[in-house]
């Protein structure tokens, strides 16, 4: 049948890049959430504004900390002075909400006029005293979650020095933790708790912040103490960074992040598979404690506890297919869950596949499908939506995650779908929110499961 | 630079692309990059669309900028029309394309001469121009393309039907009610013993345009787009438009006699006969429609002298302020369209009939203006719905900007003979229902526990007593539970458990200091 068209290897494929994904301008959406103290200032045109009132729905209503800086004829042609125009729009923003951080987001348009953000940020910054982060979340060079990575990249740069360990820098320098940590073997298990706390951890990525607490919490059981978040849950919180740092990324769209953090921050990057999926939030945890040299205990009993709790939708979703459209970044992690959890996956599409950063991820997926004895899924970088469609007709998937402009559509031809933008809002990272990752896969198969035999699948005249 | 937070028209290219996909096998290539094509997801959302939305990108990259499109565009056009063999592609730019000036028309010119399909590029200006009218422009430039080409092929037709036809032009994807409008039109048309020439552009095929000149008139029931295309159709074919939107029993009788003028002019000619609409007009108002019953009926007698708000598109606006002023005995106290590029015409079809009239597209404007005017109901967009909730004021939603809620499977046209029994429900249930208000009146609000707690359950420790409640009842019902909550809040504060009159001002001056 279909499946004789996958491929046995993980093969990876670069289509046309004609495919749906939103703007990464959307970003502000979570992160000015997230980040309780700052206001984003979306420096764009009508069509930038328009995206994000009607992506952003009836957040728009609740006095939102974001806003566009909407350029008109005259800032286009330069008729108008980008300074004095930004520092009038900012000090009204000071005026009205008193922020402790502007986030300027330059979209394609300043890209194009070749506004220099990033050089009248500083200047700006020191006149009004508010800091000023400059992030090109744009359509030219990015997709959808990536507007967040862009973000981040840029706040690294603001997270404080670290200097605590500036004496001991040489010495963790030379050694690796792991011998570190046999140096002080003999010690007592106390002290070496003590040494971890001094050996920080900061994670990056941005999530809620009971999510986030969650992961701290999973750490902490194996007596590992995160010392920060970027971002954090307020801007003047932002976590101290520098040279023997370790970091860690909690989502697999963070690449500039995670260089930003190695290159220039001289921090240690932890390259592990992401905390999606019990399986995912296992791996994830291990790799950590790995680097830190300690030995995990009662984590394969936590995850063995998780599956039993899933049961009921493993039930459901067990030797179904899917097909990732690809949108958002998160597929890898998903296709490995999904595949764990007994579903088969014939395509991951994704905008923007960093091989390095999602090494971890992608060696896991493979291991996964092995365990699993099902065909690797090919991986197809910068899809395009026509041919996916084709080949989605042919292979008549069980789900396809899409995303909104696709989804109606592919369902009034009985393809069910799931909308991926979900899986970026919902909670899905660690041990407890694995539910709500199949929660969300299942609705559809849980919907027709109530709509069975009412013989009304297909509903367009073909 | 404007600092804006929402916009109540769409920019220039949605306007292009609602035209183009529209039309039946007409496809839309944006010159955008990455993440532009939002029009698709809210064609497919909003108006829950069965088949894919006839849109593509041709991707604008950092390639792209760096060495222009090259042959990108040109390959994405032949690709498309080889899948999809549409009639029409329309090339269309984006604000981010204009400013980098490519030559576009080049790449049309040279996809034309290798695609089937025919090629254009759209004509609009992203700066100058918004959503709404793009929508005019690109229906003119399509409609004129076709009329063109027929020309040039030798196969126009400007023979006019056996029967008096109209053509009904500017009924949109994602406009406002304009799929039930349409309906209603058509059955409205077809009692005249009038036939529908063409309706454009919603489900109409470009190879049919050529036939548009066939028609005894042209109709125009928005104002938002049409004009344009009609205005053409004059200048050329000297077919004569009407463009009074029938919403409401009097504009729709004013709608009917223009026409009845209009197709006798011709109909004495070539039928040698005349149409008399009048009976037919009184029949629908005094019996088929309700609204005219209805103003008469004790319900609407309540509403008399009630303070309104009316804000929307230009059309809408305007009508339904018509309507509520003439039809209804509503006070209007303030009338507005965000349509600034009509203002004129919206001035003078609402002068007589409101205290004031706004033109702006600054949805705090607006918001300032019915928080200070304080109607009984608002009718307005999405956005005015979101403003009376927070202000406790009901809102009943009349023009776009709408929400999917607004896209409803149900019949309810706002043109037309059902269309005025739809305004007339809206209207009447927007505003407390007319003898509930009345009891309220007498008995000083709801059971007192609703109007204190908003729950039918007690959830507090805090107990009123009656003064105080009946204090707290004289308090505009918009902010009285933000008195309420401060005065409770005040109350644990300072460690009471009865509220008396005294505690409330205590906690009211507590508040202003």
């Amino acid at each position: 049948m279909s499946i004789n068209k996958i491929s046995e290897t993980l093969t990876f494929e670069c289509e046309t890049g004609n495919y749906h994904t939103f703007c990464p301008i959307s970003c502000v959406a979570w992160l000015y959430q997230k980040i309780e103290d700052s206001f984003f200032l979306v420096v764009g045109t009508k069509t930038c504004g328009y995206f994000l009132q009607n992506a952003l729905g009836v957040m728009i209503f609740a006095e939102p900390r974001y806003a566009m800086a909407e350029l008109e004829e005259g800032d286009i042609s330069a008729q108008l002075n980008d300074y004095r125009e930004l520092k009038r729009l900012c000090l009204q923003i000071k005026k009205d909400r008193n922020p402790s951080v502007i986030i300027w987001i330059g979209t394609c348009t300043t890209e194009i006029i070749k506004m220099d953000l990033e050089g009248m940020a500083p200047k700006l910054e020191t006149e009004i005293e508010i800091p000023i982060v400059v992030a090109r979340a744009n359509g030219l060079d990015y997709a959808f979650t990536q507007g967040e990575d862009t973000v981040l990249a840029a706040m690294a740069h603001r997270c404080p020095e670290r200097d605590l360990l500036i004496g001991r820098k040489q010495e963790i320098k030379e050694k690796t933790a792991k011998e570190f940590f046999s140096f002080h073997s003999i010690e007592t298990h106390q002290s070496i708790k003590k040494a971890l706390d001094k050996i920080p951890l900061v994670l990056f990525g941005s999530l809620p912040s009971t999510v986030a607490s969650q992961l701290s919490l999973e750490l902490k059981r194996q007596s590992i103490n995160v010392s920060g978040w970027l971002p954090a849950q307020r801007y003047t919180d932002l976590p101290a960074l520098g040279n023997g740092v370790y970091v860690c990324g909690v989502n697999p769209f963070l690449s500039r992040t995670a260089t930003t953090l190695m290159r220039r921050r001289k921090c240690k990057l932890i390259g592990a598979p992401f905390p999606i999926g019990p399986d995912g939030t296992r791996a994830w945890i291990e790799e950590i404690c790995n680097v830190f040299g300690i030995k995990t205990h009662g984590l394969e009993e936590r995850e063995q506890q998780i599956w039993k709790s899933l049961k009921n939708y493993l039930n459901l979703v067990r030797g179904k297919s899917v097909f990732f459209m690809g949108d958002n970044l998160l597929e890898i992690s998903l296709a490995r869950f999904l595949i764990r959890c007994g579903m088969i996956v014939y395509e991951i599409g994704i905008p923007y596949m960093d091989k390095r950063y999602q090494a971890a991820e992608l060696t896991f997926l493979q291991t996964t499908c092995r365990k699993m004895s099902i065909p690797m899924p090919r991986i197809v970088e910068k899809p395009d939506n026509y041919n996916q469609i084709q080949r989605m007709r042919e292979l008549q998937p069980d789900l396809a995650i899409t995303g909104m402009a696709h989804a109606n559509p592919l369902e009034a031809r009985g393809i069910n779908t799931k909308w991926s933008v979900e899986f970026t809002f919902a909670q899905i990272h660690g041990f407890t929110n694995a539910k709500d990752v199949l929660e969300l896969v299942t609705r559809p198969l849980r919907r027709n499961n109530n709509l069975e035999n009412l013989g009304w699948t297909n509903l367009v005249k073909e | 630079m404007k600092l804006a937070y929402w916009m109540y028209a769409g920019p220039a290219h949605i306007g292009t692309l609602r035209v183009a996909s529209s039309f039946k096998n007409v496809h839309a290539i944006m010159h955008a990059p990455l993440g532009d094509d939002y029009f698709n997801v809210m064609r497919s959302m909003l108006e829950r669309e069965r088949d894919f939305t006839p849109v593509t990108a041709s991707i604008v990259d950092r390639h792209v900028l760096a060495r222009g499109s090259q042959e990108k565009v040109v390959d994405n056009i032949s690709r498309k029309d080889k899948q999809e063999h549409p009639n029409l592609i329309v090339l269309t730019p984006t604000c981010t394309s204009s400013i980098l000036q490519e030559d576009l028309q080049n790449f049309v010119d040279r996809a034309s001469t290798i695609s089937d399909s025919d090629v254009i590029l759209a004509d609009v200006n992203h700066y100058r121009v918004n959503e709404l009218q793009a929508a005019d422009r690109t229906l003119e430039q399509v409609v004129r393309y076709y009329l063109d080409k027929a020309r040039r092929q030798g196969n126009l037709n400007i023979a006019l039907t056996e029967n008096p036809s109209a053509n009904i032009i500017g009924i949109f994807t994602l406009g406002f009610h304009n799929q039930h409008d349409c309906r209603e039109l058509k059955r409205l048309l077809n009692d005249l013993g009038i036939e529908i020439n063409q309706v454009i552009p919603e489900g109409g095929f470009v190879e049919n345009l050529h036939k548009l000149p066939k028609a005894w008139f042209n109709l125009v029931p928005y104002r938002e787009a049409g004009l344009m295309t009609a205005k053409y159709l004059e200048k050329e074919f000297g077919m004569s438009y009407i463009s009074t939107t029938p919403m409401g029993i009097v504009d729709i009788a004013n709608c009917i006699r223009q026409i009845q003028e209009r197709i006798n002019t011709l109909s004495s000619v070539l039928l040698n006969k005349k149409f008399n609409y009048e009976p037919y007009i009184d029949e629908q108002t005094r019996f088929i429609s309700q609204a005219a019953w209805f103003s008469r009926s004790i319900d609407c007698q309540n509403l008399t002298g009630k303070k309104a708000v009316v804000f929307g598109d230009a059309t809408h606006a305007a009508s339904i302020t018509k309507i509520l002023a003439c039809e209804m005995g509503i006070r209007v106290s303030c009338a507005g369209t965000y349509c600034k590029h009509d203002e004129e015409w919206f001035k003078e079809q609402v002068q007589n009939f409101c205290d004031e009239i706004l033109v702006t597209d600054d949805h705090t404007e607006v918001g300032d203006m019915i928080a200070r005017v304080e109607p009984s109901a608002i009718f307005g967009t999405q956005m005015e719905r979101h403003i009376g909730k927070r202000l406790d004021i009901p809102c009943g939603v009349i023009s776009s900007p709408v929400h999917i809620q607004n896209f409803t499977l149900g019949y309810r046209p706002f043109l037309g003979y059902e269309g005025t029994n739809q305004v007339a429900d809206l209207v009447y249930n927007s505003f407390t229902l007319g003898m509930e208000d009345h009891l309220l009146e007498i008995f000083g609000g709801h059971d007192t526990k609703e109007v204190i707690t908003k729950t039918l359950s007690t959830d507090t420790d805090l107990t009123w007593n009656s003064e105080s409640q009946l204090e707290l009842n004289k308090i505009p019902g918009f902010v009285r539970g933000k008195i309420k909550r401060n005065t409770e809040k005040f109350a644990r504060q300072n460690g009471v458990t009865e509220i008396t009159v005294e505690i409330m001002y205590a906690a009211k001056e507590a508040l202003n200091a």
